[in-house]
């Protein structure tokens, strides 16, 4: 496996080679393996040794162009440059991207450490027993159908032709682990969980074999519901789904593209109750794949985003930044038309809520786990989402497993609709949240 | 598994291989024969490589100007060993000699074997002429004939100008095009070397409207394989004025009430309910899992008994044709469905290893760090005997999904799809359009509440991700009526 310093090395070589003044290069490297197992068999176990690098090249008109390319001989990257130097004919002349002004910015932490990788085996035997324990959980789990157990080595840098040189490398371990039921006269069920840290030894196996089991357990007895509109509570990893899914409200480059349910005026505008805030965290302890600099080498940080329910950033990269005069924020993505991308989600409440609700002690409102298909059910430029869910009608503090059903709103108006944020966090891959109480969402059941 | 080996000797140890670095060909088959037969000399059942070479790019045009060209060059390999019924896979950048023996050996030690010792003879697998399909149909000038930037660019701008000139109230247009260029060579220990070449194009159209609080999204895809000549003969004023059409109706749209309703889906993408609701459970892989509910449903009615149902990757130019997938079987057509009773499901090679069903062409992944696994190719429901009209007739009140949006099923069957284009049908006309519907039910209830198809078949392109990644898929039907199906909304 190339080391990565020599990867940046080899292609700032072959941009020199080829003479080209001005370039700038994101690169990464990953080395994985990963597990699955059948009925206390291994089914299929991968691995991977892959490298990849983006080139920028600037012309002598200033225009830019693009490519990339995972292969990383000398050749390889010479082919690159060469198609991103022809690419940059074609070039925006307007807003035309550049260097971060941050990219040599110093950066007080970078991660770098590496956790030695357990040999294939060991995942395999610790995925069995993990299947084995969740089988035995209850009688009704007749197969984990969807399980994996991973571990992963990156690492990843950015240089450019006025100085910048970044690295930073991590190592990652996953396991997820979904059920499936039967019993007599009844429809198949599945629940399931995830977990990531950044070691095997550290990831915390017995709490996702705890989560599969106990979520299974509760949806083996389910009735349908009457379709009407309920108050919802949304578990942490369900509301991160639909703000991820809008993120676009905050994204300056979609805003910039009017592709946005913002215009660059929402900035400082009431988009949501005064019960909610929301930051964007790349650098949280709890984010796994914590990452400092984004691929324009722009350093990341905490950044409030919703304050109080009030709009107070949006998401930059360096163009972005530049064009709406202000600073870039670390969430870029390299392209020919760079992208911006939240990192890692910090849901918190915002002002003090004039009233305590509790799971507990409520009657007659929906709790929704997870929501899915989100590619289908999103229309992400019209505000509106309808989405099949996981979840349970809450009767006087007793949770009952819902059959089939989906809910549906507007989420600007979802937003303003929040009448109670949790203080307990809920920790998922795409951020941390705790639950969300909403009113007046239209369920379909029956 | 059956092994063609030759008598052939060589010293592992003084083995050194130059294939040529910018195409499969021969060049390839003295060090695949060597490292398969390395492989099987180590104790593996079954070795396959997979090569893969790619020249992708992609251009988007928004508004009046093109704002991104983005080139993508990929290689890649990928070996797949087999011990008895388990199989490990190892993908690499690296295809040098060195490097696949490199992956072969680490592919081999985690199924705990280990390539023979050095000095050991170790006899070469003999694999079969190079079945060239890039060279026997005529491939290899494809991506020289293909458009060029420039050419891309001011197609583009073409269709992003049609649009402004047909629609009205628009907040943005966009116009994206992207050509996918794909070498690939299949070598395994049972002697397959075969090539392919696969040109995958596809444009779309993107039109965003608003007046006031009222917005709306709608956008348009057409794709195909194989042909250089495909952006050059799109028709930019017949995509724009069918996006502009939709867009003006469904701006003031209202929502659709919750309910179940007869529908009746329209031809072309409405065949995403097909793919989504039985096609996915058709796939060994899910046979495998045990997460279909037709598992042991071979020969038995599953459907209505109107309904049958292909997967193919035979039709000419469309979004899933291939000459052979990725395991380097020729593609065949195959019957999923006939009258209501399953007749075929699609497998793989390992798909069919594990449960018996035969291989169908089927093993398909989106790169080479993916094995391949059973995937659709182009999928659709047979044309019927009624018309559109006799469809509608038996309506009295419905709703018309006239351009379905994405779909997914989950593992107990239950899948779900949005509808981007829908209106209400009342005694068999279409009164009024309709937004924010979601079709919801269960593949094994739907099948037999599909009682009508009309005789319009057409085909649509798509994306399909499932194990083995997101690949090009055709969906398709004739118009089709569902019996009663729970449409979420508000």
């Amino acid at each position: 496996m190339m080391n990565i310093e020599e990867l940046a090395n080899r292609a700032k070589d072959a941009a020199q080679k080829l003479g080209i003044a001005k370039f700038d290069i994101y690169g990464a490297t990953v080395d994985e393996n990963s597990v699955q197992v059948d009925g206390g068999k291994p089914k299929q176990v991968k691995a991977s040794q892959r490298s990849g690098v983006t080139v920028r090249v600037w012309n002598e008109q200033q225009t830019m162009g693009i490519a990339t390319t995972t292969d990383v001989n000398p050749k390889g990257l010479e082919l690159a440059l060469e198609t991103a130097r022809n690419a940059s004919v074609f070039g925006v002349k307007e807003y035309v991207p550049d260097f971060s002004p941050e990219a040599t910015a110093p950066i007080e932490h970078i991660p770098t450490d590496k956790t030695p990788q357990v040999p294939v085996a060991q995942l395999i035997e610790t995925l069995i027993d993990a299947e084995k324990d969740l089988l035995d959980r209850h009688g009704a789990i007749v197969s984990v159908p969807y399980n994996g157990l991973a571990q992963r080595d990156s690492d990843s840098f950015y240089i450019n032709s006025a100085g910048a040189a970044r690295f930073e490398g991590g190592s990652y371990a996953s396991i997820y682990l979904y059920t499936k039921t039967e019993q007599e006269g009844k429809k198949p069920r599945s629940a399931g969980a995830i977990r990531l840290s950044h070691s095997l030894e550290k990831l915390d196996i017995p709490g996702c074999i705890q989560e599969a089991a106990t979520k299974t357990i509760s949806h083996l007895d389910y009735e349908k519901i009457k379709s009407g509109k309920y108050t919802v509570v949304f578990s942490g990893e369900a509301f991160l789904s639909l703000l991820g899914a809008f993120s676009n409200i905050f994204n300056a480059q979609n805003i910039l593209d009017k592709q946005s349910l913002s215009t660059p005026e929402s900035l400082g505008t009431e988009i949501a109750s005064p019960l909610l805030s929301v930051w964007d965290d790349a650098l949280h302890p709890d984010n796994v794949g914590i990452s400092a600099f984004d691929q324009e080498g722009t350093p990341t940080r905490r950044l409030p985003i919703i304050n109080e329910g009030i709009l107070t950033n949006f998401l930059h990269s360096a163009g972005t930044a530049k064009r709406m005069n202000a600073k870039p924020t670390g969430h870029a993505n390299m392209g020919a038309k760079v992208t911006v991308s939240p990192n890692f989600y910090h849901v918190l409440p915002g002002v003090a809520a004039s009233q305590q609700l509790s799971l507990n002690t409520a009657d007659n409102v929906i709790y929704i786990d997870d929501v899915s298909a989100l590619h289908a059910g999103v229309k992400s430029l019209q505000g509106s989402f309808s989405l099949p869910f996981d979840g349970w009608l809450v009767r006087q503090g007793e949770k009952i497993s819902i059959d089939s059903a989906t809910v549906a709103g507007d989420f600007l108006q979802l937003l303003k609709s929040i009448i109670f944020v949790e203080s307990e966090l809920q920790f998922t891959p795409s951020g941390i949240c705790p639950r969300i109480w909403v009113e007046g969402l239209s369920i379909t059941g029956e | 598994m059956q092994t063609v080996i030759t008598p052939i000797f060589p010293d592992i140890s003084t083995r050194e291989h130059t294939p040529s670095a910018d195409r499969f060909d021969q060049t390839w088959r003295a060090s695949l024969s060597t490292l398969l037969g390395w492989g099987r000399a180590a104790g593996a059942d079954f070795v396959e490589f997979f090569l893969e070479r790619v020249n992708y790019i992609n251009c988007l045009a928004e508004e009046d100007t093109i704002t991104s060209i983005s080139p993508r060059l990929s290689t890649g390999a990928g070996v797949r060993v087999f011990k008895g019924l388990s199989d490990c896979y190892v993908s690499t950048n690296d295809l040098s000699f060195n490097g696949l023996k490199t992956a072969l050996e680490k592919g081999l030690s985690i199924m705990g074997l280990h390539l023979p010792r050095q000095s050991t003879i170790v006899p070469e697998i003999n694999l079969e002429p190079l079945r060239d399909y890039a060279a026997l149909k005529g491939k290899e000038s494809w991506l020289a004939n293909c458009s060029d930037m420039r050419e891309m660019g001011d197609i583009l701008l073409g269709g992003t100008a049609q649009l402004n000139r047909q629609a009205a109230h628009i907040q943005s247009r966009r116009a994206t095009y992207f050509r996918d260029w794909q070498e690939v060579l299949v070598a395994s220990s049972e002697g397959t070397f075969a090539r392919d070449m696969r040109l995958t194009q596809t444009i779309a159209c993107q039109l965003l409207c608003a007046d006031g609080a009222y917005r709306t999204s709608i956008g348009k895809r057409q794709g195909n394989t194989g042909d250089p000549n495909f952006l050059r003969s799109w028709d930019a004023a017949a995509a724009a004025a069918e996006l502009a059409e939709s867009a003006g109706k469904m701006l003031y749209a209202d929502y659709v009430e919750s309910g179940n309703y007869p529908i009746i889906m329209a031809n072309e993408f409405g065949g995403v309910i097909f793919h989504e609701a039985c096609g996915h459970l058709l796939e060994t892989t899910q046979v495998e899992q045990k997460t279909t509910p037709f598992l042991e449903k071979k020969g038995e009615k599953i459907a209505h008994e109107n309904l049958t149902a292909w997967d193919e990757g035979l039709s000419a130019n469309a979004f899933g044709t291939i000459d052979m997938d990725d395991e380097g079987m020729p593609v065949q057509r195959t019957l999923l469905i006939e009258n209501g009773i399953l007749k075929n499901f699609l497998a793989d090679r390992t798909g069919s290893l594990r449960t018996g069903h035969p291989r169908t062409g089927s093993g398909r992944r989106q790169n080479y760090t993916f094995p391949a696994a059973s995937r659709m190719r182009n999928t659709y429901i047979a044309a019927g005997d009624y018309t559109t009209e006799d469809l509608f007739a038996s309506v009295d009140k419905g709703i018309y999904c006239k351009k379905m949006g994405g779909g997914s099923v989950g593992p107990t069957g239950e899948f779900n799809f949005g509808v981007d284009e829908a209106y209400l049908i009342e005694n068999g006309k279409i009164t009024k359009p309709l937004k924010g519907a979601t079709l919801i039910g269960e593949a094994k209830e739907i099948m037999n509440k599909i009682s009508m198809s009309s005789q319009d078949l057409s085909l649509a392109p798509g994306f399909c991700g499932s194990v083995s990644g997101s690949i090009y898929v055709t969906v398709g039907q004739p118009h089709i009526k569902v019996d009663a199906i729970t449409v979420g909304g508000r």
